[in-house]
Order: structure tokens, then C-alpha cells, then sequence
């Protein structure tokens, strides 16, 4: 494989960074929202965010892809293919992101939001002061590990047919015909992501362990 | 009670050591252990924590390996093959200070469970053996619970009674009642009298110093892996010949 | 906005959906016991004496997990022939989700025997019970039971990922649907009530693994 090709797959690996950034960054603002609406206390709201998380963890993130892609043209929304995996990303972030981060917020001990509530704290601030900071720290290994599996979702983008790395791949394999080193390079160039994060990611927990001791 | 005659050798001791040593990696955790247990003898072992009780208990059945010396268990030499440490296994029972009942097995099975499977009994023998022992006990209400519906002080009879369903011809105890809410510990010491008091041949750790006067033929006071001294109850808490066995005593008895 | 939606193409291909449910069923099915050995194994391995064998296993581990499984497969799918094994693309992919769920397998296998305490093991042997029946008496069923959730979860995710095997159009739902698709051009309704099929599959794994739950696991914790 020769400098051109190579270069071809840094190209890819560019895209799959920013698609990866992107749907993190988006789906933790929409995740936030998750959470906190499956936290609100109102039966009904948190019965209907239940059944969003549930739809997005009990179906293909594949799928998901499909459906919002050529949902988006059927409403009327043209986009081109980087918007529209954007999009379908986000929405599985911000679902998986939203119980993760539901989780710890059930985990900060009660007494946390009755004292807020005995110091006349309001919504809020009790959840920016009080609850979310205590929260995020407990979720930050999770968070972590889906960043993890978002990196890798986003290859997935490539049978929707966006030109990431997996999609990178897959043309110089046909236009080379090594597809064990092609393949083994783009394996190899997702290793270096997510790896540091998996560290990282252990590391966080580790820490939290000894520190909840 | 039955005294130990070491002169006499027509009586073979139940359970004997001899130059028992035993390391963990460099560290020497037993040093020239000698120790000759008579059937129906009562030995409480005691001794500053961390001196290797548990370790001297524990390498009787073979949950450690030792290094050093002999020791011999109803006449088989509890050597390394695997045959000769089930044997000895088989007819020593042991009870832990975290009870270590199976969690996933009713009161009730987890006293057929070793009868039927390492001696061979069919599931009436062992669940009427299993019966008899609960109610000897005085837990047979309870023979259908799982461990967790029990408070410590049943779970830890419950745990006697599965020993003794093996029909051992000795018991080892390490701390039974350590792990005891205080209003527990009689329930299980006054089980452990009555085995006593049957004739079974027991070896105990425990701090419990009004059990051992009653209880004990000998007290064995052990510290950093030696045995220190070794005497009757009352020569042993009237007149204790070493420091380190008047300061322990001080300690131990000054608490309760 | 001057598009109805037309699900005849669904409908008439229902047949085909259904039986694909069928090929997504016995590629997960076919995957989580492949994924069980690899996991068992894995952790045999990784508690091996040798220091090779410990590194390759945590290699192997970290080296699937910090990959996509679109790459794996396609590796896999390259690989096998210049190894000299020719494979039809089903039983390609269930090696391949074998050995990615066995990756995931080795971890939460080996927490789960680490998480049954030693007084277990030792309660069995001082009853004179062997080593193989400690194993199969009493430590798996608790060791099982603390892992069940992970497992199951992880099962699941295993079941979803059937649907990347239609990159290597092995039989399952995404390429029957895909086929649809392309010969009817109703994207959406296509890959809408897929979606709900995968729903409703990934539902009754998880009624599967709840039914085998109680069954097996009912006994009171503290
Ligand atoms: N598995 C082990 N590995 C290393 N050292 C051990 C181990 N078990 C016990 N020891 C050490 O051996 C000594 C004796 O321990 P133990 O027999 O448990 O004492 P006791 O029961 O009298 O409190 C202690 O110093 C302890 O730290
Ligand atoms: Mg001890």
C-alpha cells in the first residue's frame, strides 16, 4: 500500500474523529435533557423517555441509521449523508448517554436533594449545584466507555455510504486488493482511539473505587 | 473426661503433629509445631491475632499445605496425594468463622450436600441424617430456608450441624462465634458444649476464655507461629508461666 | 411534503422478514455459544502460570474491544480463505460475533468467579467435596448468578449486532430487508418495521433470559 492510499485512510480517519465529536458533543446536551426528563418525577414524562431509551437500546444501531436517514428525506429534510449520520448518532447517544447518566443521578444518596430542598435551593439549583456535579463524577467511567463505543459505531456510517475510515477502508481494499493489510491499518488506526479511552476509562474507575472506600 | 496419656503409646492420638513447619513464600507463619490430640480430647487454641492459629487449623485438613514435620490424622499420615487428603477430609469436620454456608441451597441441602456426594449416601439416608442433625441443633424448624433468611448465630449452627452430618471424628472450629452480634454467641457455644459434652473430639480457636474453662481438657496458647505454653484451664489461667501468656490473659479476660 | 406512505412491499415480503427473524435468531443464538466457550476458555487461560498465555489473552480482549465489529468481520471474512477455511458468510459471522462476544465473555466471566469468596471454595473442600465438584457444586451457580445481568445485557447487544453481518450478506434480517429495499425503493417502511421486529426480538431474548432468571436464580441474597 502506498503513500496515496495511506493518506486516503487519514482522510477517513479525519471524518471519523469529527463524526465522532460531533455526536458526542450534541448527544451529551441531548443526553443531559434525557436524563433529566427521566428523573423529573412526572410519571408520564418519565414513562415516555423510558420507552425512547428503550427503543434505541433494544434495536441496531444500524437500523436507527436507516430509519433517520430516509426519515429525514420523507419529512422533507434533504441532507446529505454526513448530516443525516449526524443526526441518527446524536439521537443514540443522547438515549444511551440519558440512562447512564439517570443512573448516577439516582445514585447521589437522597439526603443530597433533601438538604437542597431544606436550604430552599430551587430545581435548578439543586441539580446545577448540588446533584449534577456529585453525578458526573460517578458516571465518568461510563461516559467514557460509550465514547468508546461511539467511535466504533460510527463505522457503521459507512454502509449508509459516508466516506469515514471503515468506508476508506473498503474502497482502497477494492482498489488494491490487500484487504488483510487494509483492513488490519484501519483496525489498527481505531485501536489507537479508543484504547487510550479504554485506559483512561479504567483508570477513572479505579479511582472511584479506592475513593468510595 | 478422657486425660491424654503421652507415655502410653497403646492410645493412639486422634491427631498429631510433629515438627510442623509451614511458610507463606519467606515469610514462616508455623515453626516446629508439636501437637497430640487423644479421642475425645477438647484443645482450645489461642493466642494474639496474626500467630498462626488459624494457620495450625487449617493445615490439620489441608486447606494449607505445610512444609515441615508430620502430622497425622486417625492413623493416615496426611501426606500430599490427594486419596490420603480426602480420606482425612472426610472424617474431619470444620467450622468457619463466616459460616461459608451455600447460599444457593436450603438449610436442608446444604447438609445432604457432601453426604451424598463424597460418602455415598441416597437422598432419604441423607436427608434423614440431615434431620436428625438439625434437630440436635435445635434448627429443624428452619430445614427449608436458604442461608440469608437466617441470623448468624442459626446460620453458624446450621454450619455445625453440616459438619457433623459427614459423622467426623473431629472437629476443627476457627472463631465460630467472632463474627456474632454478642446476643448470638451462647446459641452457638452452648451447641458446641453439648458436642463436647458428647465425647467429640475438638479442637477450638476461639477468645471465649468462660468456654474454654468449662469446655477445654487443654489450653494452647500459640504467638508469632510457636506454641508458647500449654496447660489445663486451671494451671493455665491460675498460674500462667510465660510473659507473653500473662499479658494476652490480661488483655483477653480484662475485656470481658 | 407529497409522499404516502406504501407498506405493500413490507407486507408482501413478510414471508422473507419472518424467516430472516429465523436467521437472526440462530446467528445470536449460535454466537453466544461460541462467545460462552471462547469466555470460559479465556478465562482458564488468563489465570494459565504461563505469562505468555495471560498477555495474549488480555491482548486478544482489548485488541476486540478498542475495534469496530464492521472491521472484525471484514478481516475475518478476508482472512479465513488465505487461512485455507471456506466459509459460506453465516457461519463466517456467527465466528465472527462468536469471537467478539467471547472477548466481553472473558471479563465478565472471570469477575464473576472472582466475586464468590474463598470460605466457599474452602466450606467444600473441608467437606471433602473434589475440586471439579466445588467448581460445579457450588461455585457456579452463584458465580452465574452475579454475572447473569451483565451476560444477558451483553447478550443482547450481541443480537443487535447480528444486523452488521449483512455487510458480508450472511442470512439474517438487515440483508433480507436491504433486498427489499433495493427492489422496492420504500426505504423507510422497510427499515421501519424491521426496526420494530428487532424490538420485538431483542424483547424476547430478554423474556427468555428473565424466564431462565427465575428459575434458576430465586434463591434469597441476604
Ligand atoms: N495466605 C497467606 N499468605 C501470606 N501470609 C499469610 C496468609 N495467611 C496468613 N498469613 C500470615 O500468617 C500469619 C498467621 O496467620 P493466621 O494463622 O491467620 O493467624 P491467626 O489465625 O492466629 O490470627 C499472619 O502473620 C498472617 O499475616
Ligand atoms: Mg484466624
Amino acid at each position: 500500500m502506498g503513500r496515496e492510499e495511506f493518506l486516503f485512510l487519514l482522510t477517513g480517519l479525519k471524518w471519523t474523529v469529527a463524526l465522532s465529536a460531533v455526536a458526542f458533543v450534541c448527544g451529551c446536551v441531548a443526553g443531559l435533557m434525557v436524563a433529566l426528563l427521566r428523573t423529573s418525577g412526572v410519571a408520564i414524562i418519565e414513562r415516555l423517555t423510558a420507552g425512547y431509551i428503550a427503543v434505541f437500546q433494544g434495536t441496531p444501531l444500524l437500523m436507527q441509521l436507516f430509519v433517520v436517514y430516509y426519515g429525514l428525506a420523507l419529512i422533507g429534510i434533504q441532507m446529505d449523508a454526513w448530516a443525516a449520520v449526524s443526526v441518527g448518532l446524536t439521537l443514540h447517544a443522547s438515549a444511551f448517554l440519558g440512562e447512564i447518566w439517570r443512573g448516577s443521578i439516582e445514585a447521589v444518596p437522597r439526603g443530597q436533594t433533601e438538604a437542597a430542598k431544606a436550604l430552599s435551593l430551587g430545581y435548578v439549583s439543586r441539580m446545577k449545584d448540588v446533584v449534577l456535579p456529585q453525578a458526573i463524577r460517578i458516571s465518568l467511567p461510563a461516559t467514557v466507555g460509550f465514547l468508546v463505543q461511539l467511535i466504533k459505531g460510527t463505522s457503521l456510517a459507512s454502509i449508509v455510504g459516508f466516506t469515514e475510515l471503515t468506508r476508506a477502508g473498503n474502497i482502497i481494499s477494492n482498489q488494491i486488493f490487500q484487504p488483510l493489510t487494509v483492513f488490519g491499518i484501519v483496525g489498527a488506526l481505531y485501536f489507537l482511539m479508543c484504547c487510550p479511552l479504554t485506559i483512561y476509562g479504567a483508570h477513572l474507575e479505579r479511582k472511584f473505587l479506592t475513593a468510595s472506600r | 473426661m478422657s486425660q491424654v496419656r503421652t507415655s502410653d503409646n497403646s492410645i493412639e492420638p486422634m491427631i498429631s503433629l510433629s515438627g510442623v513447619g509451614k511458610w507463606y513464600g519467606a515469610f514462616q507463619a508455623l515453626d516446629s509445631i508439636n501437637m497430640s490430640v487423644a479421642k475425645g480430647e477438647k484443645i482450645v487454641l489461642c493466642g494474639p491475632s496474626g500467630s498462626g492459629k488459624s494457620t495450625l487449623i487449617r493445615c490439620i485438613n489441608h486447606l494449607e499445605a505445610y512444609q515441615k514435620g508430620d502430622i497425622h490424622v486417625g492413623g493416615i499420615r496426611l501426606g500430599h496425594g490427594s486419596k490420603v487428603i480426602d480420606a482425612v477430609r472426610r472424617e474431619v469436620g470444620m467450622v468457619f468463622q463466616q459460616f461459608n454456608l451455600f447460599p444457593h441451597l436450603t438449610v436442608l441441602q446444604n447438609c445432604m450436600l457432601a453426604p451424598m456426594r463424597t460418602l455415598g449416601l441416597n437422598k432419604p439416608q441423607a436427608e434423614g441424617r440431615a434431620r436428625t442433625l438439625l434437630e440436635r441443633v435445635k434448627i429443624s424448624e428452619q430445614a427449608e430456608k436458604y442461608p440469608a433468611q437466617l441470623s448468624g448465630g442459626q446460620q453458624q449452627r446450621v454450619a455445625i450441624a453440616r459438619a457433623l452430618c459427614m459423622r467426623p471424628k473431629a472437629m476443627l472450629f476457627d472463631e465460630p462465634t467472632s463474627a456474632l452480634d454478642p446476643e448470638m454467641v451462647k446459641e452457638v457455644l452452648d451447641t458446641m458444649i453439648a458436642l463436647a459434652e458428647e465425647g467429640m473430639t475438638m479442637i477450638c480457636v476461639t477468645h471465649e476464655m468462660g468456654f474454654a474453662r468449662q469446655v477445654a481438657d487443654r489450653i494452647v496458647f500459640m504467638a508469632s507461629g510457636v506454641i508458647v505454653e500449654e496447660a489445663p484451664p486451671a494451671e493455665f489461667f491460675s498460674n500462667p508461666k510465660h510473659e507473653r501468656t500473662r499479658k494476652f490473659l490480661g488483655e483477653v479476660l480484662g475485656r470481658h | 411534503m407529497n409522499y404516502t406512505l406504501d407498506f405493500t412491499p413490507v407486507i408482501d415480503g413478510l414471508p422473507n422478514l419472518l424467516w430472516a427473524c429465523l436467521g437472526t435468531f440462530t446467528l445470536a443464538i449460535s454466537g453466544m455459544l461460541l462467545a460462552i466457550v471462547i469466555g470460559i476458555g479465556g478465562v482458564i487461560l488468563r489465570q494459565s502460570r504461563v505469562k505468555l498465555l495471560r498477555w495474549l489473552v488480555i491482548g486478544f480482549v482489548e485488541l476486540i474491544r478498542n475495534t469496530p465489529f464492521l472491521v472484525q468481520i471484514f478481516f475475518i471474512y478476508f482472512a479465513l480463505p488465505l487461512a485455507g477455511i471456506r466459509l459460506d458468510p453465516t457461519p463466517t459471522a456467527i465466528i465472527a460475533l462468536g469471537i467478539n462476544g467471547g472477548a466481553y465473555a472473558i471479563e465478565i466471566i472471570r469477575g464473576g468467579v472472582q466475586s464468590i469468596s474463598k470460605g466457599q471454595t474452602e466450606a467444600g473442600l473441608a467437606l471433602g467435596l473434589h475440586k471439579a465438584q466445588v467448581f460445579r457444586l457450588i461455585i457456579l451457580k452463584p458465580a452465574l448468578r452475579t454475572i447473569y445481568p451483565s451476560l444477558t445485557s451483553q447478550f443482547i447487544l450481541l443480537t443487535l449486532t447480528t444486523s452488521i453481518a449483512s455487510a458480508i450478506s450472511a442470512y439474517e434480517l438487515t440483508s433480507v430487508s436491504q433486498r427489499i429495499e433495493s427492489d422496492s425503493f420504500r426505504s423507510f417502511e422497510v427499515y421501519f418495521t424491521v426496526t420494530v421486529f428487532y424490538l420485538v426480538i431483542s424483547w424476547v431474548m430478554m423474556r427468555i433470559f428473565a424466564f431462565f432468571s427465575a428459575r434458576y436464580f430465586s434463591y434469597p441474597l441476604r
